[in-house]
C-alpha cells in the first residue's frame, strides 16, 4: 500500500521539485537570491495566521475546481467548463445571498450554497446530457458554455442584480446578507473545511458506492460497462452534473466566503486552474487537497516574495506552468504506452483524451 | 553455431515474485520454423520479448547470426534483422497498406515522404514473396488475415531474416490459419527463419521443423513433428495427460428457455446482419451456432443479451416475451453471458479481480446495499471464484490486466457461473487460451447443461462446436441454413452448410 502510494506521488512531487529548481534559476537571472525569494514565498503563504488564511482562501476554489475536473476524468470525460460552472454557481449563490433577508444563518447559508451547486450542476449537466443523447463532445460544449456563462453572469451583475447603492458603477451585486456569509474559525475559513469534506465525500462516492463503480467503469472501458448493464449515457450525463455541481460550489464559496458578493471579472481563470490541480493530483480526490494547498500557498505568498526579493509575482505563474508541464508530460507518455501494451499501472486520466 | 539465425543461451528472467524464464536455451536455424509451445504463463512471451530486445535477460544472452548480442531495444533487434508480428497488430487502421508498411522507415526524397517509391517497393516485395495485397487498401477495411499479411510485409520491408509470430492464428478463422501456415512454409524457402508461438497442437505438427515446449519458465522438451503426436505434446505442455475431447452424456432437453422468432438485426454499419432468424434452446441442451466468422454470430449474441437493438422479431426468455430489453433486464432473468471479446467486454483491465468478479452484479445484494459497495463481501466472493475456477493469481487485489488470457477467461466464466443460470450465452468461450483452460471451461459448460441450463454456444472452432453441442445451427450470411442433430453432424456436412451449400 505505502509502496504504491509512493509510486503514485513520485511524479507530482518530482514535478514540483524540478519546477521550483527551474524557478530558482529564473530568480538568479533576475539578480535575486532564490533562498530569499522562496523563504519570503513560504512566510507570505504560511508565516502567520493571516498568511495561512490567505492560503486557505486561495486553495478553497482550487479544491472545488480540481474535484470537478478529477471527477469527470473518472468517467473518461474532460470537463473544461469548470470556469462557466463556477461563474453560474457564484452568481446564483450571491443572488440568494443578497436577495433574501430575514432568514437564520442555518437556513440561509445552506440555501445559498445549494443555489450555487444546483446552478453548476445544471451547467455541467447540459454538456453531459448533450454528450449522452447526441454524442456532442463535452470539451467543445463546455468551452462554449463558458462564454454563455461569462456573458450571462456579467449581464446579471450589470443589470437586474446590480448593486445600486451610493455611486457604484461597477458590475457587481450587493453584498450578501450576514446570514449568508461563510464564517471563519480563527485562521481557517469554513469554506475550506467544506472543500476538504467535499473531497473526502468525492473519494467515498468513487471508491465505495455503486455509482462510483459505474462512473469508473464507464471511464475505463465503456464497452465493458455496456456489457455489465450500466447505462453509459446516463452515467456520463450524471457525472458531468456532479462535476458541474462541484465547480458551482466552488463559485458559491467564493461569493459567500471571500468576496461577499458576485462581481463581474473577479473570478476569471479560477475554473481553469482546476485542470492544473486535477492533473497535479492525478485525478485523485484526496490528492486534490494538497495540490490545491501548494498552488494556493504560492499564490498567497507571491506578493511578499516580490516585496522582499524584487522577483516579479508572475514567476509563480511560470513555476505553476512548469509543474503542470512536468506532470502532464509523463501522463502523455504513459497514455501512449497504454495504447500499446495496456500496462497494468495506469493513469486515471487517459480515457477521455482524444476519444469522441 | 554460425548457422544459428537467432537463439537464446541459458537465459533467465525474473519479475517480482515470478521466475519467468529459467535457464532457457533455444535456437533457430536458417530456413526453419521453430515452434515455441506452452500454456499461457509458461514463459513464451517473456522469451520472445527477450529475443526481440523488449526485455533484457537477467542471466544468459541472445545470439543473432552466431554472434552474442546485447540488445538495447526492439529497434536494435529490428536493425539486426529480427521482425515481430505481435498478437495484437500494431497497425494504424485508417491509413493505407503502403503507409502502414513503410511507417517509421519511409523512403525520403527532398525531405518529403516519397510515396510513389514506397508503393513501388511494397509492390515489389509483395510480388517477390507471393504475398498479394492491394497497397492502396485502407487497413481497417481489410479482413484480419490480410491485416496480418501487412504486418508480415512490414517486417520483410525492414529486411527481416527472422520472423517472430506471436500467437498468429489466434485471431484467424480456420481457413485463414491454414493459409497462413502455407505462407510461412513458403517464406522459409527463401532462407527466412520463423519463430512460431502457439498453443495449438495441430498447427505445430503441421508446420514446425523444431518444437520446443516450455512449462513454468523452463524448457521441458525438444522434439520434431515426426517424433511426437498431439497427445504427446499436450502432456509435455501441461505436465500430465490431458483429455483433448470432453466426455459427455446424452442431453435430456426440457422446456424451451430461449425462443427467438424471426429476429432481424443490423450491424454497426446499418447492413442487415441477421435476417429473420428463428430457433429455440431448451433446458439441459447445448445449441451450437457454427459458421465462418462475420456471418451474424456477433450480432446474434449482442441481440440476445440486450447489447444490440432488434430491427424486427421477438424473443422469449422463460415466460417473458419482449422486443426490447436492456442488458440488465435480460441478465436479471438468469441469463449469463461469456462475451466474445474478453478484453473489450469481459473485464476492465485496471480493475482488480475483486471488482471484475462483480462487474455485472455489483448492484445486487449482497455485494452492495443501498448503493454502498461491500468490499469485504466482494473480496470473499472473488476469492471463492478464484478458488473454484482455478484462476492463477498472486491475489485478488491485483489488476486483471496482469493475468494471462486463460486466467482472465476462467475469471469471467467463474463470475458468470456464480449464480443459478437459466440460459448461458457463451461466445467463443475458449478463444486464445491454453489446453488446460479449454478442457476446464468445456467441463464447466457441460456441468451447467447437466444442471438444467439452456446453453447457446457460438464458436468459430468447429471442433468445439462438434465436441460440445447437442444440436448445431449453421449460420451463413445472416440466416440459419439448417439445424442438425449433433449425432448426425460431421465436419464435412457442417463445412458445406458453413459455405452456404445445401442439398
Amino acid at each position: 500500500m505505502s509502496r504504491s502510494l509512493l509510486r503514485t506521488i513520485s511524479i507530482p512531487v518530482a514535478a514540483v521539485v524540478i519546477g521550483l529548481l527551474i524557478g530558482a534559476v529564473l530568480i538568479v537571472t533576475q539578480d535575486a537570491s532564490p533562498a530569499t525569494a522562496y523563504k519570503a514565498l513560504l512566510i507570505g503563504g504560511a508565516g502567520d495566521s493571516d498568511a495561512i488564511l490567505r492560503t486557505l482562501q486561495k486553495a478553497t476554489p482550487l479544491i472545488f475546481g480540481g474535484l470537478a475536473v478529477a471527477f469527470a476524468f473518472k468517467a473518461g470525460m474532460f470537463n473544461i467548463g469548470g470556469q462557466g460552472q463556477l461563474l453560474v454557481g457564484a452568481v446564483f449563490a450571491a443572488g440568494v445571498g443578497f436577495g433574501i433577508d430575514g432568514l437564520p444563518m442555518v437556513v440561509h447559508l445552506p440555501a445559498a450554497l445549494l443555489a450555487g451547486a444546483i446552478a453548476g450542476a445544471i451547467w455541467g449537466g447540459i454538456a453531459g446530457g448533450l454528450k449522452a443523447t447526441t454524442g456532442a463532445h463535452e470539451v467543445i460544449v463546455t468551452i462554449m458554455l463558458n462564454f454563455v456563462a461569462g456573458n450571462l453572469t456579467d449581464w446579471l451583475a450589470a443589470n437586474p442584480w446590480k448593486d445600486n447603492s451610493g455611486s457604484n458603477i461597477v458590475a457587481r451585486t450587493p453584498l450578501v446578507e450576514d446570514s449568508a456569509v461563510i464564517p471563519t474559525l480563527g485562521a481557517v475559513p469554513v469554506g475550506f473545511l467544506l472543500a476538504v469534506v467535499t473531497a473526502a465525500i468525492c473519494w467515498m462516492v468513487l471508491e465505495r458506492t455503486t455509482f462510483g463503480f459505474e462512473v469508473k467503469s464507464v471511464g475505463h472501458n465503456r464497452h465493458a460497462a455496456d456489457y455489465a448493464g450500466i447505462r453509459v449515457g446516463s452515467i456520463m450525463a450524471m457525472t458531468m452534473a456532479v462535476s458541474g455541481l462541484l465547480a458551482g460550489l466552488g463559485g458559491a464559496v467564493e461569493s459567500l466566503g471571500v468576496d461577499g458578493r458576485f462581481e463581474a471579472g473577479v473570478n476569471v481563470g479560477l475554473g481553469f486552474e482546476g485542470i492544473t490541480i486535477a492533473l497535479l493530483a492525478r485525478a485523485n480526490p484526496l490528492g486534490v487537497v494538497p495540490a490545491a494547498l501548494l498552488v494556493g500557498l504560492m499564490e498567497a505568498g507571491a506578493a511578499r516574495m516580490q516585496f522582499k526579493s524584487g522577483v516579479a509575482p508572475e514567476l509563480i505563474d511560470v513555476i505553476q506552468a512548469l509543474i503542470l508541464f512536468l506532470v502532464a508530460a509523463p501522463i502523455i507518455l504513459r497514455w501512449i504506452l497504454r495504447m500499446r501494451h495496456d500496462s497494468s499501472e495506469q493513469v486515471q486520466l487517459g480515457a477521455g483524451w482524444g476519444k469522441s | 553455431m554460425s548457422d544459428i539465425l537467432l537463439g537464446a543461451r541459458n537465459v533467465s528472467k525474473r519479475f517480482p515474485g515470478v521466475l519467468a524464464n529459467n535457464d532457457v536455451s533455444v535456437h533457430l536455424e536458417k530456413g526453419r520454423i521453430l515452434a515455441l509451445l506452452g500454456e499461457n504463463g509458461a514463459g513464451k512471451s517473456t522469451l520472445v520479448n527477450i529475443l526481440f530486445g523488449m526485455y533484457r535477460p537477467d542471466e544468459g544472452h541472445v545470439i543473432i547470426k552466431g554472434e552474442k548480442v546485447d540488445l538495447r531495444g526492439p529497434d536494435d533487434a529490428i536493425s539486426r534483422g529480427i521482425g515481430m508480428v505481435h498478437q495484437h497488430f500494431q497497425l494504424v487502421p485508417p491509413m493505407r497498406v503502403v503507409e502502414n508498411i513503410v511507417l517509421g522507415a519511409e523512403p525520403i526524397r527532398r525531405g518529403l515522404v516519397d510515396i510513389a517509391e514506397a508503393r513501388r517497393r511494397v509492390v515489389e516485395l509483395s510480388q517477390g514473396y507471393g504475398l498479394e495485397i492491394d497497397p492502396d487498401a485502407v487497413v481497417e477495411d481489410l479482413p484480419v488475415g490480410m491485416q496480418q499479411r501487412v504486418e508480415i510485409l512490414k517486417a520483410l520491408y525492414r529486411n527481416a531474416d527472422v520472423l517472430i509470430m506471436d500467437e498468429p492464428t489466434g485471431v484467424l478463422t480456420p481457413q485463414e490459419a491454414d493459409h497462413l501456415l502455407g505462407v510461412l512454409r513458403e517464406l522459409t524457402q527463401t532462407g527466412l527463419g520463423v519463430v512460431f508461438i502457439t498453443h495449438k497442437l495441430r498447427e505445430v505438427l503441421a508446420v514446425a521443423d523444431d518444437i520446443v515446449v516450455l512449462r513454468n519458465g523452463e524448457v521441458v522438451g525438444q522434439t520434431t513433428p515426426d517424433e511426437t503426436t498431439e497427445s504427446g505434446l499436450a502432456e509435455m505442455m501441461v505436465g500430465r495427460s490431458v483429455v483433448l475431447r470432453v466426455e459427455k452424456s446424452v442431453a435430456e432437453p426440457g422446456d424451451v428457455v430461449l425462443k427467438v422468432d424471426k429476429l432481424s438485426v443490423e450491424d454497426d454499419r446499418g447492413q442487415v446482419a441477421l435476417n429473420e432468424v428463428s430457433f429455440e434452446v431448451r433446458e439441459g441442451e447445448i445449441l451450437g451456432v457454427a459458421g465462418v466468422e462475420g456471418n451474424g454470430q456477433r450480432e446474434l449474441v449482442e441481440a440476445v443479451t440486450g447489447l444490440r437493438d432488434l430491427s424486427s422479431g421477438a424473443m422469449k426468455i422463460g415466460a417473458d416475451e419482449f422486443t426490447t430489453g436492456s442488458v440488465r433486464q435480460i441478465s436479471e432473468k438468469g441469463v449469463a453471458h461469456i462475451p466474445e471479446d474478453r478484453e473489450k467486454h469481459g473485464v476492465i483491465g485496471v480493475y482488480s479481480l475483486d471488482e471484475n468478479s462483480v462487474l455485472n452484479r455489483y448492484h445486487r445484494k449482497p455485494f452492495s446495499i443501498r448503493g454502498l459497495l461491500r468490499r469485504d463481501v466482494i473480496k470473499r466472493h472473488a476469492e471463492g471464484v478464484v478458488e473454484e475456477f482455478d484462476v492463477r493469481t498472486p491475489s485478488t487485489s491485483v489488476p486483471v490486466s496482469s493475468l494471462s488470457g486463460g486466467n482472465k477467461q476462467k475469471l469471467i466464466v467463474g463470475r458468470e457461473f456464480s449464480d443459478d443460470i437459466k440460459l448461458l450465452i457463451a461466445a467463443q468461450p475458449t478463444r486464445g487460451i491454453d489446453i488446460g483452460a479449454i478442457e476446464f471451461i468445456h467441463r464447466r459448460i457441460l456441468e451447467q447443461r447437466d444442471k438444467g441450463a439452456a446453453v447457446l454456444l457460438v464458436s468459430a472452432e468447429l471442433d468445439e462446436i462438434l465436441g460440445l453441442s447437442d444440436r448445431i445451427a449453421v449460420l451463413y450470411d445472416g440466416q440459419i441454413m439448417d439445424v442438425v442433430d449433433a449425432q448426425e453432424a460431421n465436419r464435412e456436412k457442417i463445412g458445406l452448410l458453413m459455405a452456404g451449400i445445401t442439398d
